[in-house]
């Protein structure tokens, strides 16, 4: 059952298109990716979805669940479920963890800041009195805003570039709660231009200069990712005769 | 209904239920001295002014009182002028706590005239935190004035905080001078609306080798309210550090203007500052509103934890 449509979607900035008459289906209940490399439109996506202020003025449709939320703002789309996680979380001086976890969560109280701390593999009493500032790392306020989309528990969720900035121990516990959404029957839509985050979509689109260039099992879009895209010398101008080119509804 | 003046003025400041009369401390309603105790190694003496109360306090050498000292500064008529002036010795080695709270629940017109005196002795401790709880009708014009000496290794840290009711007009100046190894903190936290003014003028002058400053304002305005800060660090001594840190977020038509002064007469000394003032931060708001959270909320929960 498709959850998400993008229908002939195009976005432009400064007289530039960065998306490009996009339609894409998204499937309630599976983790999709999104790839392609840097500036292939992958984040503007996200943002567009999400009706960020400076990205709502796009072409197209998009349909949450069947309706039209075209003409939602953010908080508007986010009380509908659907959320975003940046791939530079904001810092907040002063605001503690647990606050800044509890202004999203469904269940408000200090059990579940633990609880979602705990998924992300932070220890609940290191962590719920701290601020959500400078001194933490940039792999802990990852963690600690994924910790904030757990305690949403929103029915859409995208993930920009969630291994970025993050280390090795993190990431591991980014996967399993990408997982653990999934198991809570979260759709999940990763943002990313890695083959290790791909790796754990079920079902994948390529975007290259803001068009959709393939689509389908992860395993194909991964194998063609990383054979073709990565060492591409165009890059973001998508060889168009190769046939991958489609546009349509997802394989 | 409260029974006398001071569960009136307990209760206005939420501490009815909680608040234990054998701690050490001073409860006064405008210039009546209603109730106070001390404790071993702690002196208060309140002298009763037509308009205020004059106070002498004293910690002797060598005592570290454990408990925080309560000073309760109530004025629960509609109108008129309180003048608080302190005088403060923490003798050398002591250690001592206050806890301040001037409240003014029924406030039409008020003025509060605070005047101290501080000398914190070698290696003494002494902090002061001082919450004011305003109404949201009324005017209240508050003066604090505190010119704080530091001796030899002293530490001494002050934190005022006026984040419910109107502020009304505001206007802060306290100047500390800082000897060899000591250090001094000094933080206010104020929310202004409607037509508050606030004025902070919060100042260090670093003369003793290795003293330390930290000046922090932190400050939020909404409907037509202003902010002045002008904080000051002067370092005239090797190794003395200071920093100066001064936040502001402004909605409506709030003015904010802050002039962070650093001076530095020394070449082994380091003082440093930031201001950043502005709407909230567009990143931030998107965040919480990308979980569901409206603008205002949002901008609520950012300006809480700014000034929380």
């Amino acid at each position: 059952m498709t959850i998400l449509e993008l229908r002939d979607v195009s976005f432009t900035a400064n007289s530039t298109g960065i998306l490009n008459g996009l339609t894409m289906e998204f499937w309630e209940g599976y983790v999709h990716a999104v790839v392609g490399p840097n500036g292939a439109g992958k984040s503007t996506l996200a943002n567009v979805i999400m009706g960020l202020p400076d990205y709502r003025r796009h072409e197209g449709d998009i349909l949450f669940e069947g309706k039209s939320i075209k003409s939602l703002n953010v908080d508007e789309r986010a009380r509908l479920g659907i959320t975003l996680g940046w791939q530079e979380p904001a810092r907040f001086e002063g605001l503690k963890v647990s606050q800044f976890i509890l202004a999203s969560a469904q269940e408000k109280n200090k059990d579940e800041v633990d609880r979602v701390l705990e998924l992300v593999g932070l220890e609940p009493v290191r962590y719920r009195n701290r601020a959500v500032d400078k001194t933490l790392s940039g792999g802990e306020r990852k963690r600690i805003e994924l910790a904030s989309i757990l305690a949403m528990k929103p029915r859409l969720v995208m993930l920009d570039e969630p291994d970025s900035g993050v280390d090795i121990e993190a990431i591991e516990r980014i996967f399993e709660a990408i997982a653990h959404l999934k198991e809570e029957g979260t759709t999940v839509l990763l943002i990313t231009h890695s083959a290790r985050v791909l790796e754990k979509a079920d079902h994948a689109f390529l975007l290259c200069s803001g068009m959709l260039v393939d689509k389908g099992k992860t395993a194909k879009i991964l194998e063609y990712f990383s054979g073709k895209c990565l060492p591409c010398p165009h890059k973001n101008v998508p060889d168009l005769n190769s046939g991958r080119k489609t546009g349509g509804k997802n394989a | 209904m409260p029974e006398g003046p001071v569960e009136e003025i307990l209760e206005s400041i939420n501490l009815h239920k909680s608040f234990n009369r054998d701690t050490p401390h001073v409860v006064i309603n405008a210039n009546r001295v209603l109730s106070s105790k001390v404790v071993e190694g702690l002196e208060i003496e309140p002298q009763e002014m037509p308009d205020g109360v004059r106070a002498r306090l004293r910690v002797a050498r060598g005592t570290k009182i454990k408990q925080p000292v309560h000073l309760c500064f109530g004025m629960l008529p509609e109108r008129g002028i309180q003048q608080i002036i302190l005088d403060v010795d923490i003798e050398d080695e002591a250690e001592v706590s206050f806890m301040a709270h001037c409240t003014f629940p029924n406030a039409v017109d008020i003025q509060h005239l605070m005047e101290a005196e501080i000398r914190v002795g070698r290696n003494a401790r002494y902090s002061y935190f001082e919450r004011h709880w305003h109404s949201d009708e009324g005017l209240v014009r508050v003066v604090p004035v505190a010119r704080v000496r530091l001796a030899e290794g002293a530490r001494f840290s002050t934190e005022f905080e006026l984040l419910k009711g109107r502020v009304g007009i505001i206007d802060i100046d306290y100047h500390t001078d800082c000897l060899a190894g000591s250090s001094a903190e000094m933080k206010a936290r104020i929310f202004g609306r409607q037509d508050d003014r606030i004025k902070i003028k919060e100042s260090a002058s670093l003369d003793g080798e290795a003293s330390r400053a930290v000046l922090v304002t932190h400050i939020a305005v909404r409907d037509e309210a202003t902010a002045e800060i002008n904080n000051e660090i002067i370092a005239r001594a090797p190794y003395s550090r200071g920093h100066v840190d001064c936040k502001e977020i402004i909605q409506g038509r709030g003015v904010a203007r802050a002039v962070p002064v650093v001076e530095v007469q020394h070449p082994k000394a380091h003082v440093t500052h930031e201001a950043a003032i502005g709407s909230v931060d567009s990143k931030q708001l998107q965040t919480l509103m990308a979980r569901g959270l409206s603008e205002d909320e949002a901008v609520d929960l950012i300006i809480e934890g700014l000034l929380g």
